[in-house]
């Protein structure tokens, strides 16, 4: 159990990296609370398997410190730093039983056979692999190899943290869904630190107290999954997050009033004096239709089951908006207005205030 | 992968078969025919029976080489077995030297076996050559020429300089495709160095490793050019292995009945060896 | 840990050691070999080599060793290209017990089939002619190139034929325009293994020649029992010999970690 701090991290798989884009990560500042869900998440080459294995000790950084509990754990092992990590494609040692797979990591460590029993059968329950120690681990199908993996993370009682790189990938999506709850709940029970690395948001919001939202090599944003929902920090986190993405459009700033076609536009934070690559960012949750406000023109509706997606356009620029089942639609032309609590300004892609 | 049932597939296999049988089925009909008759010269045949197979049974001539034989490819086997797997092993996985390892290691299986019986014949001359020069300078009087001991150290000593190879490319190969979360993850699990060969290279490397000990098992049990132009099979007797004797003979003496028996018993030795290890092996795996 | 590399450095040394040899011998007169030992030529000549180079039995023999390795090679890797595909593809009546019969051939010892070969060939009027010895290293190299083939055609997914039969392409359109390219490092890879243990049998190669078609290695043993003691001579040859074998290593050294990978040799 630990408190892990990533202190100014860098890290390049080149031997002297001189430019840029030579950095897989830029800069990385990271706290991971003792007992805390985070996810890692972004799209693929962000970095987030890069960050997650210098957390574990695979890699080490080219800059910056690693702190385990306030201890400087940058030059350590895996196994001195005592973690626990699930890889994207199931490791399991095939030639032997499941048990013996469960039991390895304890083994290797010098844990008596009696514990060692107990703990196997503790996890083997927890994970209803109980009925099948005996079997060998080499016949089993993906997921099975997968809780297995998993299982081996979970035997020993003292990891300072459990990492996942995209554990589900080559599960069938039906048990995606079961294996994802099961570990919510299991993070629950032992209140261990869970690092969890993926590109697919819904994992993310769904497993994670905290998600860490990466992009090119930097942290975008870390918040809980309704902070990044309702107040994403960057239109990257409001276009990646969320489904469909958050509308973005071109606006100006006069006069502390914020400006879309020409209509004023009501917004949550402080605005300003004036500035150039401004957009308003509202997620189509928070469009309606109204009886006056930005004109636009519907051009699809597609049913997504409890509401419908609208798609208008406004002077050639999509806006998106959700309507509940049951509600009317106009035709044709129309009128949407945004919901002032949960519409923001961007500067450069940055929100303001 | 699914094949679908095609028995048209049969003309795309046509020209394969036809040569293959072209130069496995007639020969071997002609051997089958000759172990079976005697002949006294000018293509006279006579039906001989099963003479030559009891006679070849019974000789101590083969009794001697294929004891010899044997011998060979076990001490062959047990040295470039595990010597191959540990050069493997401590290859290096990337940057530039693995190119070079890869073509200086290859070297030896690209030299005709003649020019490497002649290799070793230069290179193990007790006056001239260097091996020679060095054991007899170590004080241990060495004569390949001479020495049944020394004739077998040379010829052994040959087999693994030329052979070895294949075996660390094979389990080299087999090692490049264990993907690095097995290593990470055994890192992980806190396993030693030999709990990460015992249960992670190893169990992957089984297949390349049954296809090396054949290849080297049947490959060793025909060995022919390398051992006649180093020792003729010499001194005396004392190397000459199943094919040698086989060709003397067959085209040394002309002695056909004998000869034709005796290739029959030797293929069908090795066939039969092959099985049994193939079978084993695979029983192994699937336990 | 740190001494990991000494084993494959002690060994390439090994493996080194005799070729210098070798090449030592072969750039030193007749004298200097038999009058005393050195590491190295004191006397540098390449007489040997230019004797080799302007004597037409012996250069010969290199050409019709290229020869029917070459026409083997070509040969093997024709007739085992649609072979391998049929059985990487298709089920068909007795397909699993021909390429188990293929493969025995692989165990064949040549000592064993010398003799009929010599009968064979004569019989047929092919006896020393380069076509004799390409066909008989067929025995061994086309069950190989089978082998070979068929295991990386495994790897290609069966969706790929099917994709071009619905792009209108005809079976041999598709075969040797889509298929072929597809698998050329398989190709590569079946030619290497083809070539090199054509190049390296000498016992059939011996046997089924006499003069026209004989091969460099016959010229090398029937010039040490003739000719007496010339060492430096046959060094020469003998380096000449691993010439394009290193030559073949080269341009695929990228792909034999690859053919060797399948563990099928």
């Amino acid at each position: 159990m630990a408190t892990i701090r990533v202190d100014n991290v860098r890290h390049s798989y080149f031997a002297n990296p001189t430019r840029d884009e030579e950095w897989a990560l830029k800069k990385i500042t990271l706290e991971c609370e003792d007992g805390g869900a985070y996810a890692l998440l972004g799209p693929s080459g962000c970095g987030k398997t890069t960050l997650l294995n210098l957390i574990s000790g695979l890699l080490k950084p080219t800059e910056g410190r690693i702190y385990f509990d306030g201890a400087d754990a940058t030059e350590t092992t895996p196994e001195q730093r005592n973690i626990a990590q699930v890889f994207q494609f199931p490791v399991i040692y095939d030639t032997m039983t499941i048990y013996d797979n469960l039991a390895f990591p304890l083994r290797n460590r010098g844990m008596e056979a009696q514990q060692v029993d107990q703990r196997v059968r503790e996890v083997a329950r927890m994970l209803e692999l109980d009925g099948v120690l005996s079997r060998r681990a080499s016949g089993l199908t993906a997921d099975g190899k997968q809780k297995i993996s998993l299982g081996r993370g979970l035997v020993r009682t003292d990891v300072n943290v459990i990492m996942f790189d995209e554990p589900l990938t080559v599960i069938d999506p039906h048990l995606k869904w079961q294996l994802r709850s099961k570990l919510k709940e299991l993070h629950h029970r032992i209140r261990r630190t869970m690092i969890y690395v993926t590109h697919d948001q819904t994992e993310a919001l769904t497993f994670a107290d905290r998600v860490v939202v990466m992009k090119d090599g930097e942290i975008v944003q870390i918040g809980t999954p309704i902070e990044l929902f309702e107040r994403p920090r960057h239109t990257f986190v409001g276009h990646f997050i969320g489904s469909p993405g958050m509308n973005l459009l071109p606006c100006e700033v006069k006069a502390d009033k914020a400006y879309v076609a020409g209509r004023a536009v009501k917004t949550l934070t402080a605005l300003p004096k004036d500035g150039t690559g401004l957009e308003l960012g509202v997620r189509p949750e928070f469009v309606s239709f109204a009886a006056e406000g930005v004109p636009v023109e519907i051009t699809k509706i597609a049913d997504a089951g409890r509401f419908r997606i609208v798609e208008t356009r406004h002077d050639g620029r999509a806006i998106k908006l959700l309507v509940p089942e049951g509600q009317a639609i106009p035709e044709g032309r129309a009128h949407v207005k945004f919901d002032p609590e949960h519409t923001q300004v961007y500067e450069n892609g940055w929100m303001i205030g | 992968m699914t094949k679908t049932v095609n028995h048209k597939a049969w003309l795309f296999v046509l020209p394969v078969v036809a040569l293959v049988a072209f130069n496995a089925i007639i020969p071997l009909m002609t051997v089958v025919n000759f172990s079976v008759q005697e002949s006294f010269g000018d293509n006279v045949f006579f039906w001989a029976g099963m003479q030559w197979f009891e006679q070849v049974l019974h000789s101590d001539r083969f009794h001697a080489a294929l004891l010899r034989q044997l011998l060979f490819t076990a001490i062959v086997l047990a040295i470039e077995v595990p010597l191959g797997l540990a050069i493997a092993l401590a290859m290096p996985r990337r940057g530039a030297w693995v190119s070079v390892c890869l073509v200086l290691m290859a070297l030896p299986l690209l030299i005709p076996w003649n020019v490497v019986g002649a290799m070793w014949n230069i290179f193990a001359l007790p006056e001239l050559g260097f091996l020679g020069k060095l054991i007899n300078g170590l004080g241990i009087h060495y004569n390949y020429t001479r020495q049944p001991l020394g004739a077998w150290f040379t010829v052994v000593l040959m087999d693994v300089w030329h052979w070895t190879s294949l075996v660390a490319l094979l389990c080299y190969a087999g090692l490049v495709a264990i993907p690095d979360a097995y290593y990470q993850a055994a890192k992980i699990d806190g396993a030693r160095p030999w709990a990460v060969f015992r249960y992670i290279q190893l169990p992957r490397l089984k297949h390349v490793l049954t296809i090396a000990i054949l290849l080297r098992f049947m490959d060793s049990f025909m060995i022919y050019t390398e051992v006649v132009v180093l020792t003729g099979g010499g001194p005396g007797n004392a190397t000459t292995f199943l094919s040698i004797d086989l060709v003397k003979m067959a085209l040394g003496q002309f002695d056909l009945g004998p000869a034709a028996a005796m290739s029959i018993v030797y293929f069908l030795i090795i066939l039969f060896m092959s099985w049994l290890f193939y079978t084993l092996m695979m029983r192994k795996e699937e336990r | 840990m740190r001494l990991k590399f000494l084993l494959p450095a002690i060994y390439i040394l090994f493996l080194l050691l005799p070729i210098y040899w070798l090449l030592n011998m072969s750039f030193k007169t007749t004298n200097e070999i038999l009058g005393a030992f050195t590491l190295w030529p004191r006397n540098f000549t390449l007489e040997n080599y230019r004797e080799i180079f302007t004597d037409p039995t012996w250069y010969w023999g290199y050409i019709n060793s290229l020869i029917y390795v070459v026409i083997n090679t070509v040969l093997s890797v024709l007739v085992a290209l649609p072979a391998a595909y049929a059985f990487s593809r298709y089920r068909f009546m007795g397909d699993k017990h021909l390429f188990f019969w293929l493969l025995s051939n692989r165990m064949a010892p040549p000592a064993v089939f010398a003799l009929p070969f010599l009968q064979l060939y004569s019989a047929v009027g092919l006896f020393d002619t380069h076509i004799a010895v390409a066909l008989a290293h067929t025995l061994f190299n086309v069950p190989l190139a089978v082998w070979i083939l068929e295991g990386f055609m495994s790897g290609v997914p069966k969706e790929l034929d099917e994709t071009a039969y619905v792009d209108g392409y005809s079976f041999w359109g598709f075969f040797v325009k889509i298929f072929v390219p597809t698998i050329a490092a398989g190709i590569g890879v079946a030619c290497f293994f083809c070539f090199m243990f054509s190049w390296v049998e000498l016992l059939l190669a011996k046997t089924l020649t006499s003069v026209e078609a004989k091969p460099i290695a016959a010229t090398m043993t029937r010039t040490a029992s003739t000719s007496g003691y010339e060492l430096g001579l046959l060094a020469a040859a003998g380096v000449l010999t691993i010439v394009p074998g290193a030559f073949v290593i080269y341009f695929v050294r990228n792909y034999i970690a690859k053919g060797f990978a399948l563990g099928r040799v």
